[in-house]
């Protein structure tokens, strides 16, 4: 075997120092795989690896390791994700053998969003495992060649994945969120991706913690970023997400960027309507990425931040200049 | 306690067309104390269906009996004669007194009058919650008396997740992060060190998942 644990673009980059970038894909509520390369040309090359969100939001979408495969046909590496929400252990185990067999090298594991969330609200969920327990099984598939169960695989045939896991600095209780992501490093995680990142003043402190808890030489930790799409979103996500914290300052630049633009719902000419719209749209997008540029700036300053994952849930088109403005290209070769 | 509740009016009568004569039988136990399917809730639904039925234009005959509980045989022995008397009766207990029933007499139609929620607390007048999902397998000592698998919305054993927010869980405003009380617990007990190992993997073997469950004590056959 080679020194690394998976052999990723992205454990690779990583291990060599560099600061990562990673992206996301939302796999579609169908079976049409058009959409997907569509989707994909935006991220091929500005990132590392792309993350396939499985059914997130408890919302029925094609799978992860499907759309996976897809991408690595396209020549980018995916990140395939599995929650504890859907799959009892057997069906993890297997999903995962197959990813392995297809060539996936990366894995992030969830707990996954409540089915509550999702179209599907009266469905029963399993959560078999929780994330760590995920983890760990994973982690022993890999190093130990046992299924979760003990029963050993042939050395060489077992499935080798660059473990990954989710951490939310935000959340409660804060002061034991540090602790959490200890856990999970014991567990089996080599890299972590965290919530989005908008108060960075929390988000250090946060990091501060961990790295007094010797977690950051452990693990190769990343932060969460997005552009914010418009005002609306901005309230909401101020607002009504649980685990998100999201400054005044940042929705107030939202409101603020459209200042002088007319309001498009109450422009009477379809024409007026329109040219409001695309303006409104574009001063949006503008401060949206300007916003998400800094934060990356500013997390890049933290010392243990090793790479930023950005989530462009729906707006894939925006990545390409997120990570030019923010410096992050050319991606380096490994 | 089990915690029931009455199931809709129109769900039971829908249950008990064409019957002409039935029997709503109360528990005394779990289900009289949660205000459910004791001898008052037997009475105003017997009352409630007769009233329906007239303004329906239907006669029905109502007969309303509570026994102690419906989950032991000496308890149900004794009313295999107004059983018989009737075309069904509506079980006011929770899922075992009615499959109890059922056991008994195999040759009536015994009906469910409540869903068993599930086993809980009143926790104020009025308010009941769950607290134990009877998995089999009881971690109370590991999570500062607080159960994980009841009170946590994806039953985690290392929690709380991402979703947890100023002591509420993501799914409601108004649930407690069942992992928020633990963690809270064992901050006041001076036992937050029980958070730092991994639980591992549950075995839900014990669970419902193990098919239904039973107990042999030898000790105490006849």
């Amino acid at each position: 075997m080679s020194e690394y644990k998976s052999g990723s673009n992205l454990e690779k980059v990583l291990t060599a120092g560099h600061f990562a970038a990673t992206g996301e894909l939302g796999p579609p509520q169908h079976a049409d795989p058009a959409i997907i390369s569509k989707k994909a040309q935006h991220l091929k090359g500005v990132v590392d690896a792309v993350n396939i969100t499985d059914n997130q939001t408890a919302v029925v979408r094609m799978a992860s390791i499907a759309v996976g495969k897809m991408l690595l046909d396209l020549g980018i590496e995916p990140t395939i994700q599995m929650t504890c929400r859907d799959r009892n252990r057997i069906a993890i185990q297997a999903d995962l053998l197959g990813a392995s067999a297809l060539g996936m090298k990366n894995l992030l594991c969830l707990s996954g969003d409540h089915q509550h969330f999702g179209n599907h609200p009266t469905s029963k969920n399993v959560f078999d495992l929780d994330s760590m327990q995920l983890l760990d099984m994973v982690r022993r598939m890999r190093d130990d060649h046992q299924f979760l169960c003990g029963d050993e695989m042939k050395p060489g045939t077992e499935p080798h994945f660059f473990i990954g896991a989710a951490a939310n600095p935000f959340a409660d209780p804060f002061e034991f969120r540090p602790y959490r992501l200890a856990k999970k490093i014991a567990a089996g995680a080599d890299f972590i991706q965290t919530q989005i990142v908008f108060n960075v003043p929390k988000f250090r402190e946060y990091v501060e913690k961990c790295g007094e808890l010797g977690l950051l030489d452990k693990v190769y930790l990343m932060a969460g970023v997005s552009p914010i799409r418009t005002y609306g979103a901005a309230r909401y996500m101020a607002n009504n997400v649980p685990g998100m914290d999201v400054p005044q300052e940042y929705v107030d630049r939202m409101r603020d960027a459209v200042k002088g633009i007319p309001d498009p719902k109450k422009a009477e000419d379809p024409e007026a309507k329109k040219d409001a719209r695309r303006r409104q749209r574009e001063a949006w997008d503008e401060e949206g990425i300007k916003i998400c540029v800094e934060v990356i700036q500013q997390v890049r300053e933290i010392p243990g931040v090793r790479g930023v994952h950005i989530m462009a849930i729906e707006w894939e088109s925006a990545v390409p200049e997120i990570t030019k403005r923010a410096g992050l290209l050319p991606r380096p070769q490994v | 306690m089990i915690v029931g509740e009455q199931k809709p009016l129109e769900e039971i009568r829908d249950m008990i067309k064409g019957c002409n004569k039935v029997l709503v039988l109360g528990c005394g136990t779990c289900v009289t104390v949660c205000f459910a399917g004791g001898e008052k809730e037997v009475g105003i639904l017997a009352s409630a269906l007769r009233m329906a039925e007239q303004i329906d234009g239907h006669k029905l005959e109502v007969q309303e009996y509570t026994v102690q509980r419906q989950c032991e045989w000496e308890y149900i022995d004794p009313v295999a004669e107004q059983v018989s008397d009737v075309d069904a009766v509506i079980s006011m207990a929770c899922g075992i007194g009615v499959q109890g029933m059922a056991e008994r007499y195999p040759d009536a139609i015994i009906l469910p009058g409540l869903n068993t929620t599930f086993l809980g607390i009143p926790e104020e007048q009025g308010v009941w919650t769950e607290r134990c999902q009877a998995c089999g397998n009881c971690v109370l000592h590991l999570t500062g008396g607080i159960c994980p698998i009841a009170r946590c919305s994806k039953s985690l054993l290392n929690g709380p997740c991402g979703g947890s927010q100023r002591g509420k869980c993501e799914i409601d405003d108004e649930v407690d992060c069942g992992w928020q009380l633990i963690y809270d617990r064992l901050v006041r007990l001076d036992q937050l060190d029980k958070l730092t190992a991994v639980l591992p993997a549950k075995d839900w073997s014990t669970s419902r998942d193990g098919g239904p469950r039973k107990i042999v004590r030898e000790d105490l056959k006849l």
